[in-house]
């Protein structure tokens, strides 16, 4: 703005190119420090056995490119890839879809409905998300073998659902809390139901803070380990893809050909999500910041 | 098997969102013959928030109440054992050495990832490929860590000298220094430690870069512009301008990061589960439940990992709630 008419001497100048030269170079080496690991991953889970476990993944630009496809074919059907593939989304979708509309039902009643000890609940709900996951695993798991429920689908849906609870409970009673007014209101006058207000009115309304919640939700329950690990542990026809990638991991140290086609079969979708609702993602780890 | 599997994802779909909405229904036509208006808003707030703290009560705070109890009792929770759990803790060597690891990581962990994060989100912000660039180091995120585990494991694959190295590591520092000797990163302590480390780091920079980089879109031009117009050069405008304006975000991404290393698992598990001095609190309890089947020890891990969050995340809250004015 100012600058421009301040003539500048030309070592000025030089200077200036100087470290914007540095200033990029910085910056393309470290993106290259986080792309490359990844790169390596993807390439070699598209080369042939022999050659991922005796020349370097960078060798793969030689002549005679020799890609195959066969890494993936061997992965998902004989490690039990495709299977947990499957299971990771009966998995993550409903552990997505229970959380936001229990939290959203809860959340619209801790806004908009006047009640004894409100404020009190709802301070009680922020202060559960300081609650590490270690502190609920031997009672729940104690619990669930009472019920049958280690090992299944449900049980792994409910517990996803309760975990994800506060968070979302807290991040949708900021949103849903500061809805004008008026449109409950007008709404009221016109007789309609609490039912009908909240379908008609408040889910429609809360999309923005209930798509960057649901993207939060899917990345982490998609992601997750620990939780599967401790109630699915034993039985692979249900393992979703984290839980089978570090058995594979344990069983075939080295088959590297096993372990980067399904560690990138496992990274597709959060990379699709990633790359096409970036700005919700976002969002979503920006009031995730407080998340325990 | 096949059916099965359809059926599970219809319910997944379908039955799922229809039982909840359909709760809500039937809990509105209870409300409805309640006679008295009085008494039905007395009653409908806590039919709303009912299934919420059904699964809060029943996943979160008793299980809170009961793993302190466990704590107090033996291995297989039949006797009462005072404090014996938490005198193991802090006097068995390996978790000593578990609790001196994420001490390390601790320290370690948080300062690169903080440090890396606000030096991208500077300078990023001085260039046209910015959002390019961002998304390139914020990725790893999205990515499990389990992914994340895999992708570094083949990065440290070490070969015999003289071999050709097929991990990314090896190879490069050897291609850089003739003379440099093979390292096996996940064998040997304590670099072992230090190579999980960076596999956290490399995954959770972009998360500090995302949160620092909006409060540094925050900071007015105006003032920046002030500064220039006196002649404070860029350096000096970073320490007494862009780090005393961005302190409370800084906090926040602080302690955040301080909470998510505190309970580091994943990485560790997957890739070296432990072993060869690599062992932390959060992998240690895992043992003690799993391979062990000591539920004293492990709720008493879990206590002590309760007990140090606490005192970090009433920093955020507070931190967070006068963010919000």
């Amino acid at each position: 703005m100012g600058g421009t008419t301040i003539v500048k001497s030309k070592s000025q100048r030089i200077t200036r190119l100087f470290s914007r030269g540095i200033l990029n170079v910085v910056i393309l080496a470290i993106c290259a420090f986080w792309f490359i690991p990844t790169l390596g991953l993807f390439i070699s889970s598209f080369r042939p056995a022999n050659l991922i476990l005796n020349t370097g993944w960078w060798k793969a630009f030689q002549t005679p490119f020799k890609f195959t496809l066969e890494n993936y074919v061997k992965v998902l059907t004989t490690a039990n890839m495709g299977r947990s593939f499957i299971n990771s989304l009966l998995i993550s979708i409903p552990a997505t879809v229970m959380p936001i509309l229990i939290a959203a039902v809860a959340a619209y009643a801790f806004s908009w409905m006047e009640f004894p000890g409100r404020d009190v609940l709802f301070l009680i709900v922020v202060g559960l998300l300081v609650v590490p996951l270690q502190m609920t695993l031997i009672p729940i798991l104690e619990l669930f073998n009472k019920l049958h429920l280690t090992g299944t689908f449900v049980g792994i849906w409910i517990a996803h659902t309760a975990y994800g609870l506060p968070f979302a409970i807290y991040l949708l009673r900021n949103f849903i809390g500061e809805l004008p007014a008026e449109m409950f209101e007008s709404a009221n006058l016109d007789g309609a139901s609490h039912f009908t207000i909240f379908t008609r009115l408040v889910l429609p309304t809360s999309v923005p803070a209930l798509s960057s919640l649901a993207i939060f939700q899917f990345m982490w329950v998609w992601n997750d380990l620990l939780v599967a690990l401790i109630y699915l542990g034993g039985n692979p026809s249900v393992a979703p893809m984290p839980l089978t990638i570090s058995n594979l991991v344990n069983s075939y140290g080295g088959g590297w050909e096993y372990l980067t086609s399904a560690a990138f079969i496992s990274m597709i979708l959060p990379i699709v999500i990633f790359f096409s609702l970036q700005k919700y993602f976002v969002r979503g780890i920006l009031a995730g910041s407080v998340k325990g | 098997m096949r059916v099965n599997v359809i059926g599970l994802a219809v319910i997944a779909v379908v039955g799922v969102p229809l039982f909840i909405l359909g709760y809500i229904l039937i809990a509105e036509i209870f409300v409805s013959k309640i006679r008295g208006d009085k008494k039905r808003k007395k009653i409908r707030p806590w039919l709303w928030v009912a299934p919420a703290f059904f699964l809060l009560i029943v996943f979160l705070i008793y299980p809170v109440i009961n793993t302190i109890v466990l704590s107090l009792r033996n291995a297989d929770s039949t006797k009462f054992v005072g404090l014996k759990n938490y005198i193991f803790i802090f006097t068995d060597k390996v978790m000593l050495s578990a609790i001196k690891n994420n001490i390390l990581w601790l320290v370690f962990v948080t300062l690169c990832t903080v440090t890396i994060g606000l030096l991208i989100a500077v300078l990023t912000d001085r260039i046209r490929y910015e959002s390019v660039a961002k998304a390139f180091i914020f990725m790893p995120m999205a990515i499990s860590a389990v992914a994340a585990g895999v992708i570094w494991k083949f990065m440290y694959e070490f070969r015999p000298k003289g071999m050709p190295q097929i991990g990314t590591v090896n190879a490069f520092l050897t291609a850089v220094s003739p003379s440099f000797q093979p390292k096996a990163w996940l064998f040997n302590p304590p670099i072992n430690t230090f190579a999980l480390m960076v596999v956290y780091i490399w995954i959770w920079t972009g998360f500090c870069m995302v949160i620092l980089s909006a409060g540094l879109k925050g900071i007015p031009d105006s003032l920046l512009e002030a500064a220039r117009m006196d002649g404070a050069n860029e350096w000096t405008i970073f320490w007494r301008i862009i780090i005393p304006t961005m302190s409370s975000t800084i906090i926040v991404v602080t302690t955040t990061m301080v909470i998510n290393v505190l309970k580091v698992f994943d990485v560790v598990y997957v890739m070296t589960n432990g072993t060869l001095g690599t062992e932390v609190i959060a992998n240690r309890m895992y043992k003690e439940m799993f391979n062990f089947h000591n539920f004293g020890r492990a709720s008493a891990i879990a206590v002590l990992l309760l007990v140090a969050i606490i005192p970090v995340m009433l920093v955020n809250i507070k931190r967070f709630g006068q963010g919000r004015g």
